[in-house]
């Protein structure tokens, strides 16, 4: 049978109207999703379906980090042997996952989710950073590491951070910006090389 | 008018969004193009040698392809990233209300050469500016001109008397100064400092008008009055304009808790 031959039946709109409505699907993948699942088993729709609404059901934010978990706080936070005087700030969950995966940071987390973005209209108090003064207010914390992407809302969501806790007496670090590895010095822009020369280390 | 296929421009990134995995969706004023919105494919990854050069508010040399939607950036090469603007907060925020200002007072594919300067020697102003809000100020008036809107400010728009040095009203809808015998009730009250600060500054080139210094009450009457007039004229407010105060009003809680 030939789906798109026939006009489209008001169930069928809806859900390609639903995924067309998320980052990154045009129209024509809506479509194909859409069609993709009227073929599939009804298993595969069902688990699709329940797996949607168990991640708005079980997935809270983290009430210290505010990253996203199952279980508050998150295992990170529950952690016995994480570093709990230092905090690392970071725009998206996503970022977590990336700086863990380098098994190199013991500390804790905050997620900001999202960046100063004057353009959009997004200023501070869309973002989780009275969250994260209250978790600095009992002195345990000594320092706060400022890790948002080195792009200009990423650097002026920082400056912003850096401004509103050097009051607090904290160590407040920024990551390293330079050039990323495997990347081409010809290449480079200027802020990049100048940046990377700024935090040039002894060899 | 047409474009070849592949053509070379200078460009102003004046907005950057990500497009899918790792696209940029880049809006661009160039100087002989107008306002184009062009993808940067790859531009989010590590190893991309488009990455910083496409970053916002960059002005670089482009080479770019006509796509069927939108055109695709094959090459870029920064001319000027204006590095004293990224490491101040204040400034850096000055430059995206600049830019915000251009891409909502422009349509796409319409030169503005004279726009294209003025953004750039605006940029350029506020690395070194002593008073950023001075460099908004006449940025804010020269668009207006640029535009086709420039406030009329030597002769009443009531009844076309050449303005006397007394404080009168400046009136949006009109579109300049009304005298002190049109202007009660129809528009707000313009003082005198205000009105020659305004005439100054639209007569002035940047490096002359860098050497006004307005006390905080001028300065403040004369941002009142322009971003008045922007409003009327866009019908809406310029987002990032609530940014700017915001800083300002944290910067002076800073300075009175520190002092
Ligand atoms: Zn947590
Ligand atoms: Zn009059």
């Amino acid at each position: 049978m030939d789906f798109e031959s026939l006009p489209t039946a008001q169930p069928v709109a809806r859900l390609i109207e639903e995924f067309h409505r998320l980052p990154g699907i045009g129209p024509k993948s809506a479509q194909r999703l859409t069609y993709y699942l009227l073929r599939a088993p009804e298993e595969q729709a069902r688990a699709l379906a329940q797996a949607i609404l168990a991640v708005k059901d079980k997935i809270v934010l983290c009430s210290q980090c505010q990253n996203i978990t199952d279980a508050d706080p998150c295992l990170i936070c529950r952690h016995p042997e994480r570093d709990r005087t230092q905090i690392c700030v970071v725009e998206e969950p996503l970022d977590i996952l990336a700086l863990e995966r380098t098994g190199g940071y013991k500390g804790l987390y905050h997620v900001l989710h999202g960046v100063i973005s004057p353009m959009d209209g997004v200023g501070p108090e869309d973002l989780k950073i009275r969250e994260l003064l209250e978790r600095l207010k009992d002195g345990e914390v000594q320092e706060v590491i400022l890790a948002t992407n080195p792009n200009l809302e990423g650097e002026a969501t920082a400056m912003y951070l850096q401004n509103l806790l050097k009051p607090l007496g904290l160590k407040v670090t920024r990551l390293a910006r330079g050039l990323p590895f495997g990347s081409d010095l010809e290449y480079a822009d200027e802020v990049t090389l100048t940046r990377a020369l700024e935090g040039r280390q002894e060899a | 008018m047409t474009t070849p296929k592949i053509y070379k421009t200078e460009a102003i990134v004046l907005k950057r969004s990500r497009l899918g995995e790792a696209d940029s969706l880049l809006t661009l004023y160039t100087p002989y193009l107008g306002k184009i919105r062009a993808v940067a494919k790859g531009a989010l990854r590590p190893k991309s040698k488009l990455g910083g050069h496409v970053e916002l508010l960059s002005h670089s040399q482009m080479l770019l392809a006509r796509g069927q939607n939108l055109d695709i950036v094959s090459q870029c090469q920064t001319l000027d990233s204006f590095l004293p603007l990224r490491d101040d907060l204040w400034r850096i925020s000055c430059a995206v209300y600049l830019a915000e200002l251009v891409d909502r007072f422009t349509e796409e594919h319409l030169e503005n050469y004279p726009l294209f300067r003025l953004l750039l020697d605006s940029l350029r102003w506020l690395c070194w500016a002593r008073d950023g809000g001075l460099v908004l100020r006449y940025f804010e008036i020269h668009l207006c001109h640029h535009l086709g809107y420039r406030p009329e400010l030597g002769r009443c728009l009531g009844c076309g008397a050449p303005l006397q040095p007394r404080p009168s009203f400046f009136s949006p809808a009109s579109g300049g100064v009304l005298c002190p015998r049109c202007g009660p009730g129809l528009a707000r009250p313009l003082s005198l400092n205000a009105l020659k600060v305004l005439r100054y500054l639209q007569r002035s080139s940047p490096a002359a008008a860098s050497k006004l210094k307005l006390t905080p009450e001028l300065s403040a009457e004369v941002e009142g009055v322009l971003r008045g007039y922007l409003r009327y004229l866009l019908e809406r407010e310029v987002k990032s304009a609530a940014w700017l105060d915001e800083l300002r009003r944290e910067s002076i809680q800073q300075t009175v808790s520190t002092s």
